[in-house]
């Protein structure tokens, strides 16, 4: 099994979900609270990596981060790298890619926290980053929890983006999924099916997770 | 109501003259086909004059990778003839009882190093530039363009200094697009792609000499059996296919 692509499969989803739990957790919470006309383009614009082929997706990441774009001449300029074929290329375009996984069941959560309690916050005087820190966030918790789940599970199976800007280098683009592609086209079946059984024995143990802790079924006896 | 009902009747009989039409006129045969990516732009032109020569054939081409295609086959896909872009495939698949005729030889591929145009590197000295960040090359683990590329660099000295550099694409047309896209600065691809007339005039290239990587013999074999695969075997070894191979940069076999 290639040990060396799952590791970086979970460096790459671990930071893709740290990075987009700083980051969605406020687009979730503008969605949820904004009273904007305009919020509903927002909204479309999160959604689109749910209907966007990946490759559509990749493609354009290839060609935004690419020397030639503003954003890599940029990078180019801060950095002194490249973005295409590295870690922080390949971050970028899962952070975009996953960015619906987290936002979505984030402010369906927040949508969920009674508004009365909110409300009740504010009106004792405190301030609305508090109260989204001590009321909004520990309520919404299950929501975020499952987002942060999503954003990981969707991250470790990512395949088609990652063929596209990745370039396939061991040890920092070759993630799990291109690794076991590698394997079917070189025809090596039984490593293929090994590594397979592996990336699904982690995702039904995780979507297994997810779905216990939107149930509560860890609360066998309920509290009194 | 009345209407409803003598439309709907209407409708049904004109759709059944329709079909009845549709019956009467003669079936055009279609040959299906599995194609190496590399043979896309030469293929392109194959309709136009294998259709000159067998007119009730109808051409449907699939282009991709030909190791994708070999498991497709293996497990049952409706081609009618496979075109690989190496000789294993096809003689694998003729061995294990998969094939309905023998493994044919129609072409060879040829690699050569390419640049963009808006690229100050020179194609011939491009590999050895030390300003390259990044080249393109097809996955020598399962394509064949990939293993001539790795077979090149090695026999030029250059695969030690340029291994870290080393992006590797899913086959041979996503090395170009990286390199198009200006993502890796050179790369390794098929002269057939570098030459063809979509890709003419975006890039500059060098032909990497044939004695640097081992022949990449491209094999053929009638999956399933029929006059019009067989015309086409023979149309594509024949004078007319083998023109056309040369012209869009392949090496012809026996040559």
């Amino acid at each position: 099994m290639d040990w060396q692509a799952i590791w970086l499969s979970v460096r790459l989803a671990a930071s893709t979900t740290a990075i987009l739990l700083a980051l969605g957790l406020p687009i979730a919470y503008w969605l949820t609270f904004s009273r904007r006309r305009w919020k509903f383009l927002v909204e479309a614009v999160v959604a689109l990596p749910l209907v966007l082929p990946p490759t559509v997706l990749g493609f354009y990441v290839l060609l935004a981060i690419g020397p030639r774009s503003p954003v890599g001449a940029l990078y180019a300029k801060l950095t002194g790298g490249m973005l295409p074929f590295s870690f922080q290329g390949l971050l970028l375009a899962s952070v975009l890619y996953s960015l619906p996984f987290t936002v979505q069941p984030v402010a369906a959560a927040f949508a969920g926290v009674d508004r009365k309690l909110v409300e009740a916050s504010w009106c004792l005087g405190v301030s609305r980053a508090a109260t989204f820190r001590r009321v909004i966030v520990p309520l919404a918790a299950p929501g975020i929890a499952t987002g942060a789940i999503l954003s990981f599970a969707h991250t470790m199976g990512e395949f088609g983006v990652v063929l596209m800007v990745g370039g396939n280098i061991a040890g920092v683009t070759r993630t799990v999924s291109i690794s076991i592609y590698d394997q079917v086209q070189s025809l090596d079946y039984g490593a293929a099916t090994e590594t397979s059984l592996f990336l699904l024995a982690i995702s039904f143990a995780v979507l297994a997770a997810t779905y216990a802790l939107q149930r509560r079924v860890w609360a066998i006896w309920p509290a009194n | 109501m009345r209407s409803i009902r003598n439309f709907g009747a209407s409708a049904i009989v004109a759709a059944c003259s329709l079909c009845a039409a549709c019956a009467r006129a003669p079936q055009p045969h279609t040959l299906s086909i599995a194609a190496a990516a590399d043979l896309q732009f030469a293929l392109e032109e194959a309709p136009r004059s294998f259709h000159q020569a067998h007119p009730d054939t109808q051409l449907r081409v699939a282009y991709g990778s030909s190791g994708n295609f070999y498991a497709q086959i293996r497990n049952g896909a409706p081609f009618d003839l496979f075109l690989s872009a190496d000789a294993q495939y096809p003689r694998t698949l003729a061995h294990d009882g998969l094939a309905a005729g023998a493994v044919f030889n129609y072409a060879a591929g040829r690699i050569v190093v390419w640049v963009p145009s808006s690229s100050p590197l020179d194609p011939a000295t491009a590999l050895r530039d030390p300003s390259v960040r990044h080249v393109a090359i097809a996955n020598p683990a399962h394509a064949p363009y990939g293993r001539a590329a790795e077979a090149a660099l090695r026999a030029m000295g250059l695969y030690d200094s340029l291994q870290a550099k080393l992006v590797l694409s899913e086959n041979i047309s996503q090395a170009f697009q990286f390199v198009q896209s200006g993502a890796a600065d050179v790369g390794i691809v098929a002269l057939s792609l570098a030459s063809a007339p979509a890709a003419r005039g975006q890039g500059r290239y060098w032909e990497v000499p044939a004695e640097t990587y081992p022949k990449m013999e491209q094999c053929g074999v009638i999956l399933k059996d029929s006059a019009a695969a067989r015309q086409f075997r023979d149309w594509l070894t024949g004078p007319a296919g083998r023109a056309l191979l040369l012209r869009y940069g392949f090496w012809l076999p026996g040559e």
